[in-house]
């Protein structure tokens, strides 16, 4: 027989479609099941990711609520003589927002451009609607700095609906009407050396929990079942024990009074007036952190060196390497998926690690995150919290990136 | 930190007995420790009292960030909070604050009308003022002796150790500039320079590494109790009972201080605004602004009730030499300009908190 046509299914229908179509709804049943989860990720993670990027380089405050000088701000060139029309705009503006109430919102968007200006706004707005032609003459009268052209750059930059202006100051820099950006002065810059400082703590804690950590998951992994229980449980305890609780145990053992220095005085290593000073400084956070991070490094490295069969080392030492050889040429290799992984992992929490600092850190132990939380809460420049926030996103992945690059992604090993 | 403390007045409601079927409940949020420890007893007590409305005290450590948290959530839960006078003007213009009806205030006990009874920038749209508080250094007088004026606050070389500061720029830049010998009127001018800016920090520097930072008010007697510090800026309340309620030595330096004004406000949308508002009248009236002031050493913010203040709670202490604004304590003192730093708190915070991580 010398059939070419399709193979037909009992009903009629070719097979190849027939098992398309079961195919299909197997697989929409398993879409089914992860579904809840998708929705759950896209809700509570990508769409508030997203919402977070774009407040960093979209505010409407001013655009939305002072249309006038709006649109004469998009014409003018940041230079320029000032004009009667561009103050005519400003007094309607102002009335507009004084009646709505929305005139200190937008001062408080200028004022963060130009500090200074924010009772400028509020004090005219209360007195605009009595003012009378010529406008530029009336409002110089009410405050001489509005023929301050800085004033009038500051609005310019505030009426971008879209603009650089919160990533330029969250990198030190000021984002001028002309479109430069200049960056600040050496007094005033912070968050450049934040984000190197914040590196070099995750980068120092990731070594210090590898140092630390390796030994002790290489003796997880080889000693008798009941002993090695035992040693994870000590390393189990202590992650499963409140972050809260660990951090202000380690405020009791290293405070100038706390259970550290007293030993030392008693050992006479230092003297009773003079007190290491352990925590409340970079020393606090680093100590502190590397011990809560401690159980991310050991875990994954407990179980890849698990699965390392001790025969290897026995073949390797039988055909004459030395202890030290066989270590470093035939048993460090294997365990290097889980040392990545246990690198990362640590890293990528201590970049965004917030509440640890917060509590030993004192004043030079603090983070770029707590600055982050400093605006969200404090000073209520979301708009920076949000350019801070999506810089640092942009580093983790730059790091997840070079990383694949460098060891490969599918060479990490969680279990 | 936060307290609550639920202070149902048991007996109020039994003696009140019918009113209590159509009482209310508010959230009144202050500052925590023996401030408001003096309005629940000069204040919350009477008001359940007479009234059989309950209310819920809670603490906060200023600032306007909860409350704008809360109005932009949409989920608005105090009814009444206690803040400082540049945060009611900047939360008011934001609309943030609900705008209160002035015209409940009680005229003053000795007859003149409400607006005139206050003292001048105590009433605004949307806040009431209750006290005038002030921003001092205080030591202790059993380990430093001797300490008189805001130039000690900052010399290390005759006072040795550590001192307290509150973290953030504001009262912190004026104490430096008033200490390197700007006086007292001129301080708000020289601020405004970038050169005056560049001089405050200058003197901070000198004692950056001897500061211990403090955020709460509650803090700073603690640092002194506790001897982590000789000296520390404090609110002048604060160093006041714990030296004559817990009998500290502590002393309160006058020279330097900055006077400022706590006010009622009503965050925008609060649940019980018509019971916030007559909670804001019977508290501000002349008696219980004066009754106030036997609890804690701050002043009244009406004219009229500064006759009726008279001993402090144990029966034996007059109040008025310990009130920021009694003469002998006004010869080197400021009032904290709310303007400026509407204008200028965001900017002079950054760079605070850029000269403290470095």
């Amino acid at each position: 027989m010398t059939d070419t046509g399709p193979v037909l299914a009992a009903d009629g229908t070719p097979l190849k479609k027939k098992l398309a179509q079961a195919l299909f709804v197997s697989r929409a049943r398993a879409f089914s099941l992860v579904l809840p989860l998708l929705i759950f990720i896209v809700a509570s993670f990508i769409i508030p990711i997203f919402s977070l990027m774009v407040q960093g380089v979209k505010n409407d405050t001013y655009s939305s609520n002072m249309p006038a000088t709006t649109a004469i701000m998009a014409e003018w060139d940041g230079a320029s003589e000032l004009t009667e029309d561009m103050f005519a705009a400003l007094v309607t503006d102002l009335i507009q927002a004084r009646a709505d109430k929305s005139i200190g919102r937008v001062a408080t968007r200028v004022n963060r451009e130009y500090a200074g200006t924010r009772s400028m706004f509020t004090k005219s707005a209360r007195r605009a609607a009595k003012l009378e032609a010529p406008f530029m003459a009336a409002m110089l009268d009410i405050d001489e700095d509005w023929g301050d052209i800085n004033v009038w750059g500051a609005m310019k930059v505030s009426s971008q609906t879209l603009s650089p202006a919160f990533y330029a100051a969250a990198l030190d820099a000021d984002y001028k009407a002309d479109g430069s950006f200049v960056r600040l002065d050496t007094e005033d810059r912070i968050y450049v050396y934040l984000f190197v400082k914040t590196l070099a703590v995750a980068l120092a804690v990731t070594l210090a929990t590898l140092a630390l950590g390796y030994p002790v998951a290489w003796l997880l992994a080889s000693l008798p079942i009941r002993q090695s229980n035992l040693l994870m449980i000590l390393v189990l305890l202590p992650f499963w024990t409140s972050l809260l609780v660990r951090t202000t145990a380690w405020i009791a053992m290293l405070q100038s009074h706390g259970v550290l220095n007293n030993v030392f005085v008693w050992l006479g290593i230092t003297s009773d007036d003079s007190r290491f000073s352990l925590i409340y400084n970079m020393t606090g956070t680093i100590i502190a952190m590397t011990h809560i991070l401690l159980p991310f490094m050991i875990l994954p490295l407990f179980s890849v060196m698990k699965g390392i069969p001790p025969t290897y080392l026995r073949a390797a030492k039988s055909l004459g390497a030395t202890n030290w050889t066989a270590f470093w040429r035939v048993y460090f290799p294997g365990t290097i998926p889980g040392i990545g992984a246990g690198a990362l992992l640590v890293f990528i929490l201590s970049i965004g690690y917030y509440i640890t600092p917060a509590l030993v850190g004192g004043q030079d132990g603090q983070l770029i995150s707590n600055f982050i939380a400093y605006h969200m809460q404090k000073s209520l420049n979301w708009s920076l919290a949000a350019a801070l926030g999506g810089i640092l996103l942009v580093i983790v992945l730059a790091i997840y990136w070079v990383y694949d690059k460098v060891v490969g992604i599918d060479n990490m090993k969680m279990g | 930190m936060k307290l609550k403390n639920i202070l149902v007045g048991a007996t109020a409601l039994v003696a009140v007995g019918a009113a209590a079927a159509n009482a209310g409940s508010i959230t009144v949020v202050s500052w925590g420790g023996s401030y408001t420890k003096s309005q629940v007893e000069a204040y919350h007590k009477p008001w359940i009292a007479a009234t059989g409305n309950q209310i819920v005290s809670e603490d906060y450590n200023g600032g306007l960030a909860e409350v704008k948290a809360q109005v932009e959530a949409d989920n608005v839960t105090w009814d009444l909070v206690d803040v400082e006078l540049s945060d009611a003007i900047r939360g008011c213009d934001e609309g943030l604050l609900e705008e209160l009806d002035l015209s409940m205030l009680p005229d003053g006990a000795d007859g003149s009308a409400a607006e005139d009874d206050f003292l001048e920038g105590a009433l605004s749209d949307c806040a009431v003022a209750n006290i005038v508080w002030s921003t001092i250094f205080a030591y202790d007088s059993s380990k430093t002796p001797g300490v008189d004026s805001i130039d000690d606050l900052f010399d290390l070389e005759a006072f040795p150790g550590k001192r307290g500061l509150r973290k953030g720029a504001k009262s912190v830049l004026e104490m430096a500039l008033m200490a390197d010998g700007v006086p007292a009127s001129e301080v708000y001018a020289v601020l405004e320079t970038d050169e005056g800016v560049d001089r405050a920090f200058a003197k901070l520097d000198t004692i950056k590494d001897s500061v211990v930072w403090w955020e709460s008010g509650a803090q700073p007697p603690q640092l002194l109790a506790d001897g982590e510090v000789v000296m520390t800026t404090a609110y002048n309340g604060r160093i006041f009972n714990a030296a004559v309620a817990e009998n500290k030595p502590f002393e309160v330096v006058w020279d330097g201080q900055i006077m400022d004004f706590d006010l009622w406000v009503v965050p925008a949308g609060a649940p019980n605004k018509e019971l916030a508002m007559e909670f804001i009248a019977y508290s501000t009236d002349t008696q219980r602004l004066a009754d106030q002031a036997s609890w804690i050493s701050y002043g009244p913010a009406r004219k009229s009730s500064g006759p009726l203040v008279g001993l402090y709670s144990d029966g034996v202490t007059e109040m008025g030499q310990h009130m920021p604004t009694a003469a002998a304590n006004l010869t080197n003192a400021i009032v904290s300009d709310f303007e400026f730093w509407a204008d200028n708190a965001d900017e002079l915070n950054e760079r605070f908190n850029a000269w403290l991580a470095k």
